[in-house]
């Protein structure tokens, strides 16, 4: 058997291409947004809230830990029409993206808010701060610093699950390329190119990500050190 | 009116009762200097004026607030009554300005420029004021806890508690944060520390309390008490040169 590659057929297509990448970087752009404010509220109820508050956060995450991201997004596009909520395909896959990754978010986060030094929420109380001004101004930044990197990861892999949201024909970059292999029949082509396309956008989305971190958190070496100083007295 | 009332305050931490009954009473522009063993309860005594521990039973009363546990109150009190911790606990992530213009913008609702100033006021009561956009973690240890002295002043505050807060320093920077709080006590600030430093107690403290297994064992002007130390714990504690 020889194998022969077409790019051509594949390449006529660009265009759609070109509008698949874009809807992607908007959809992930925007679920990271959304779902990191949505990760921040649920992480402050837990802090802040009456324990039952916390306790509906808790089965909020674990039941979009423990299900399908697919299934989630079927339940939002095809269950919420049935209760009167119509929505484009679009809207559909931005709410689960946002609801999914709120949801692993808030975990990695309240991660961070947990390792924070009793002592420097004593310091804030004791400068006559609320409990909320302390969450907001004294936890959450190195709380955020700490997480980075496990945030980050959590980010690219939303963006990469974007694709799923081809089942319920958005034409994001996974569907793009499956209306481009039924126009050429050129299946390997046309997703040697989205592979390609895919990696580059992970890659690029990663080290945004880094450069971010450092401007956001520029005194996060430091964080560790304090902290080990802190706890070493 | 004494600055800092304590009537019969009892803690206990599950089974373990920490204070037995302590009543104190400190006059304003009063340093009081309360010493003894590690689980005397003394930091813990500290810790119940502020709130940062609530007591079970007894009285507080500090610059004019009676302590409860209502947050809206606690934090009226915490605004004339300033802490310094032992672990200094600056805020890693601001800088030196920024840790000390916090808690008056937000807590005070002070104007940007007026907290400025008060900013570099207090930086300079401290002798810091070259390190104003640095990060704490850039700082010496007697540095940072100067800083947190400065953050603390800040709020000018009416009363100030010092916890132990030259314990986790080498000596040589242990001698630079005391002299600022002897310029504090000096320009009548109203003071309780907690310390092992028994020479800073001895000459800056106008009162020194003996703290011992949960109770005030001994109390009287600093003069005396180090001169005449009248209970064998005393003596034992003073003689045994370790704190």
């Amino acid at each position: 058997m020889k194998l022969v590659l077409n790019f051509t057929p594949v390449w006529a297509e660009l265009e759609l291409i070109l509008d698949g990448i874009m809807l992607t970087i908007g959809l992930s752009a925007a679920a990271i947004v959304l779902g990191s404010a949505l990760a921040v509220l649920l992480v402050g109820l837990k802090s802040l809230a009456p324990r039952w508050v916390g306790l509906l956060v808790d089965a909020y995450v674990e039941l979009m830990r423990n299900t399908p991201f697919l299934i989630q997004l079927f339940m939002i596009f095809f269950g919420l029409p049935l209760l009167g909520l119509k929505m484009s395909g679009a809207t559909a896959g931005l709410l689960a993206m946002t609801m999914n990754l709120g949801a692993y978010a808030t975990e990695i986060i309240r991660a961070g808010v947990d390792a924070t030094h009793k002592s420097q929420i004593e310091a804030g109380l004791s400068l006559a701060l609320t409990r909320l001004q302390v969450f907001r101004y004294v936890v959450l930044n190195p709380a955020f610093a700490k997480v980075w990197p496990a945030l980050s990861s959590q980010f690219v892999l939303m963006m990469l699950a974007s694709s799923i949201c081809s089942f319920i024909s958005v034409s994001e970059l996974s569907g793009a390329a499956a209306i481009i292999e039924s126009r050429t029949f050129r299946s390997f082509e046309t997703y040697i190119v989205v592979t390609l396309v895919y990696l580059a956008l992970a890659l690029a989305l990663k080290s945004s990500l880094l450069l971010l971190g450092k401007r956001l958190f520029p005194n996060a070496s430091g964080l560790e050190r304090l902290d080990v100083k802190a706890g070493s007295v | 009116m004494p600055a800092v009332v304590i009537e019969n305050v009892h803690k206990r931490f599950g089974d373990n009762e920490v204070l037995k009954g302590v009543s104190l009473s400190v006059e304003a522009g009063q340093v009081v200097a309360i010493i003894g063993r590690s689980g005397s309860g003394k930091s813990t005594l500290l810790r119940c004026i502020n709130g940062l521990e609530m007591c079970q039973s007894g009285r507080i009363e500090v610059a004019g607030h009676v302590l409860d546990q209502d947050p809206k109150h606690l934090r009226e009190l915490r605004k004339d009554v300033g802490i310094v911790f032992q672990s200094y606990n600056l805020f890693p992530h601001l800088t030196v300005g920024e840790n000390i213009m916090l808690a008056p913008r937000l807590a005070k609702g002070l104007g940007t420029a007026e907290i400025r100033k008060l900013a570099v006021e207090v930086l300079a009561k401290v002798g810091l004021s070259e390190k104003f956009d640095a990060y704490p973690d850039n700082l010496s240890g007697g540095q940072q806890q100067r800083v947190a002295i400065a953050r603390s002043l800040a709020m000018q505050p009416k009363v100030m508690l010092f916890d132990e807060v030259t314990s986790a320093l080498d000596p040589e920077l242990t001698g630079e944060v005391l002299v600022v709080m002897e310029d504090l006590a000096k320009a009548g600030m109203t003071m309780l520390l907690v310390t092992h430093e028994m020479n800073f107690a001895k000459n800056v403290a106008d009162v020194t309390v003996f703290m011992h297994q949960g109770k005030i064992w001994e109390m009287g002007t600093s003069a005396e008490l180090f001169a005449a130390p009248k209970t064998p714990e005393l003596r034992n504690f003073l003689s045994a040169g370790v704190h």
